[in-house]
């Protein structure tokens, strides 16, 4: 009887699983912070402990990421493309991946950060992940988005979120220039292999940004074509 | 004609059965296309929603339900054609009946989503153009019908979009839309009021015999501008009362910008109620004749002894009769239907449901008032559609309507067959 009716026509919302993901991705990346902490004080249980929590929610988050796939069959009316909806989410999900291939890269050598880089590194890892919370926040404001129909206010909210996503990947960037210089300044002084593991790290952590970036990026063309 | 007078009364017994029966099943099944949208966006729980639908759905069969009941009466079958054969009309709707009847209660086990309206015109068209004869259907009535089908959820969508968009700019996309909320809202409740009650004192109240109301100092002529002060007067008092609601609603004054819109939707839920209510009014006024139209007719030539008056009223009893089936439809069934609803939405908030509802319930009342039978159901699909297109819905699943709409076009023929099937064992039996 319950087919018997109108209320079929109402699919499930992909707005609300699109926005637990992302979050469960800034959570995700969130543990960087300590991870990196116990790697600066050579802790490596506690490193290890944190990086399985970090793939444990990346697995989560990929587990999200399947399902809302499998619910967005083709003959869903949306007010999104059903393209673009599911380019942002393969976005978001990116940002997981890398914050666990850094947590696995360093636990797995137990490369150590130079004590004189530590404190500038844990700025810039601090940047990195504010970068991906604030594109979380601007992928929350998509249900409001939606109250609104996509124009006017709201719109000019999450152009503005957006807005800040850049500058804070710009400031990324540069510390990333200044990261390397000064790793530059000492790497005669280290092994060889480690540092270019370093160089690597320092590439991935900045991709965080760039990646939450591009979140921002795939949200206003969702936003535009409308 | 001798049938008739010898098993006069029996015919209009089996056919009030029936026609009882129909009416049940309308109210068992049907409440779930006026209440569910409330019931499913939380505007009301369960038990409110059954008082609702009763007291209006009733008000609705009553007051409003006359047009369409004398359509399917007399609009699509061509009366003159059986002037010297009473019986075969008499079977013949009681064979429609029981064919609509068959079929809903099939599509209800089996779970599709059939349409009460078509399948009771593919009954009747069934029996007078394969039964008796094609020129015994008035094609171009019927041609009008199946226009409407067509039509109507385009005009109801078009609403809905329309009503939609203007919630969108008048209060959504605004800097304080909780203000603009407790200002407007009032606005689209007098706009469902005014609809609701015109059309119900231009084409409804004529059917149960009322066509002036006097005040005391002055007397107000339903057909005349009288009936519009009337209309503009309801209309007034439901945006008021809508407004103190609206003023006893508590607010999370600590709300912040990102909760506010909760807040908004508290004043959408009270415009809810309203819409259910118009939806469940237009449902009655609408569906009722799809139980009684038939009933109608066999009554008005049993009484007649055999003659097929062309201008008799609707005998008193046969519209409350359809509101008391509908009821008690709903009494027994409802309760479990709109449950499954409560549970299986909660995608819908109130500010969309209420676009699409009154849009569906303006469509589906003006659509009465024109006498035309359509499919309440499928008027509300294109509500909801429209509001989609406005960009209000999350995601509505399209192979859903496509269902709907293959489901109409099977229940045509399907209609048709089973009342051929009926009228020619009807005719064996009686004669």
């Amino acid at each position: 009887m319950a087919r018997n009716s109108i209320l079929g026509v109402f699919a499930k919302s992909p707005i609300k699983p699109l926005e637990k993901h992302i979050r469960m991705v800034a959570k995700c990346c969130n543990q960087l912070i300590p991870f990196f902490t116990a790697v600066s004080e050579k802790d490596w249980t506690t490193a290890g402990k944190i990086r399985k929590k970090l793939s444990k929610l990346e697995r989560d988050a990929d587990t999200l990421k399947r399902q809302l796939r499998l619910e967005l069959p083709g003959g869903l009316f949306m007010p999104v493309d059903r393209a673009d909806l599911l380019e942002l989410l393969s976005q978001q999900d990116k940002i997981a991946n890398k914050a666990k291939d850094i947590a696995g890269r360093i636990y797995g050598r137990k490369l150590e950060i130079p004590e004189s880089l530590q404190e500038s590194f844990a700025l810039f890892v601090a940047r990195n992940i504010e970068a991906t919370e604030k594109a979380a926040d601007a992928i929350n404001e998509l249900d409001d988005l939606l109250e609104t129909g996509f124009r006017g206010r709201e719109v000019d909210l999450v152009e503005k979120m957006i807005d800040q996503l850049d500058a804070i990947e710009d400031d990324t960037d540069e510390m990333q220039v200044v990261l390397r210089r000064d790793l530059m300044a000492i790497e005669d002084t280290l092994n060889p292999v480690d540092v270019m593991f370093l160089y690597q790290i320092i590439e991935w952590v900045g991709d965080l940004a760039d990646l939450a970036e591009r979140v921002g990026a795939r949200l206003e063309i969702l936003l535009a074509r409308k | 004609m001798d049938i008739i007078l010898s098993n006069g009364s029996m015919l209009v017994m089996m056919a009030a059965a029936v026609g009882f029966f129909m009416a049940w099943g309308i109210g068992a099944n049907d409440v779930a296309n006026a209440m569910g949208t409330s019931v499913g966006s939380k505007a009301l729980t369960i038990k409110q929603a059954i008082i609702i639908a009763m007291v209006f759905e009733f008000a609705g069969a009553y007051l409003a339900g006359g047009e369409v009941t004398s359509t399917i009466r007399k609009g699509i079958i061509d009366a003159n054609f059986f002037v010297d054969t009473p019986e075969l009309l008499v079977f013949g709707m009681i064979s429609a009946l029981f064919a609509a009847a068959t079929w809903l209660l099939i599509a209800s086990m089996l779970g599709w989503p059939v349409s009460t309206t078509h399948s009771i015109v593919g009954a009747i068209i069934g029996f007078a153009a394969f039964g008796v004869s094609s020129d015994a259907v008035v094609w171009g009535k019927v041609l009008g019908i199946v226009g409407s089908w067509i039509i109507t959820p385009l005009i109801s969508g078009v609403i809905a979009f329309l009503i939609f968009n203007s919630a969108q700019k008048l209060i959504f996309d605004t800097e304080k839309p909780l203000q603009q909320a407790k200002r407007y809202v009032p606005i689209y409740m007098f706009l469902a009021g005014f609809v609701l009650s015109l059309v119900t004192i231009k084409k409804g109240l004529k059917h149960i015999g009322l066509d002036s109301i006097d005040l005391g100092f002055t007397v107000l002529e339903m057909k005349g501008p009288g009936g519009y002060y009337l209309a503009v007067f309801v209309a007034i008092i439901v945006a008021i009362i809508g407004k103190i609601f609206i003023t006893k609603i508590n607010f999370d004054e600590k709300a912040d910008k990102n909760t506010h819109y909760a807040n908004v939707e508290k004043v959408f839920a009270i415009l809810m109620i309203v819409t259910a209510c118009c939806m469940a009014f237009a449902h009655g006024s609408n569906d009722v004749a799809n139980a009684i139209g038939p009933l109608a007719a066999v009554v008005s030539i049993v009484d007649n002894g055999g003659e097929i008056a062309a201008k008799s009223a609707i005998a008193w009893w046969i519209l409350p009769l359809g509101g008391f089936g509908i009821v008690a439809g709903l009494a027994l069934f409802g309760h479990k239907v709109i449950a499954t609803i409560g549970h299986g939405i909660t995608h819908l908030t109130p500010s969309r449901g209420f676009a699409a509802e009154l849009a569906a319930a303006c469509t589906v009342v003006i659509a009465s008032g024109a006498g035309l039978p359509i499919s309440t159901t499928q008027t509300l699909v294109g509500a909801v559609l429209g509001v989609g297109m406005a960009r209000g819905i999350a995601a509505i699943n399209l192979s859903v309507v496509r269902n709907i709409v293959i489901s109409w076009v099977i229940t045509l023929p399907v209609g048709a067959g089973l009342s051929i099937v009926f009228f020619t064992i009807m005719k064996a039996v009686f004669s």
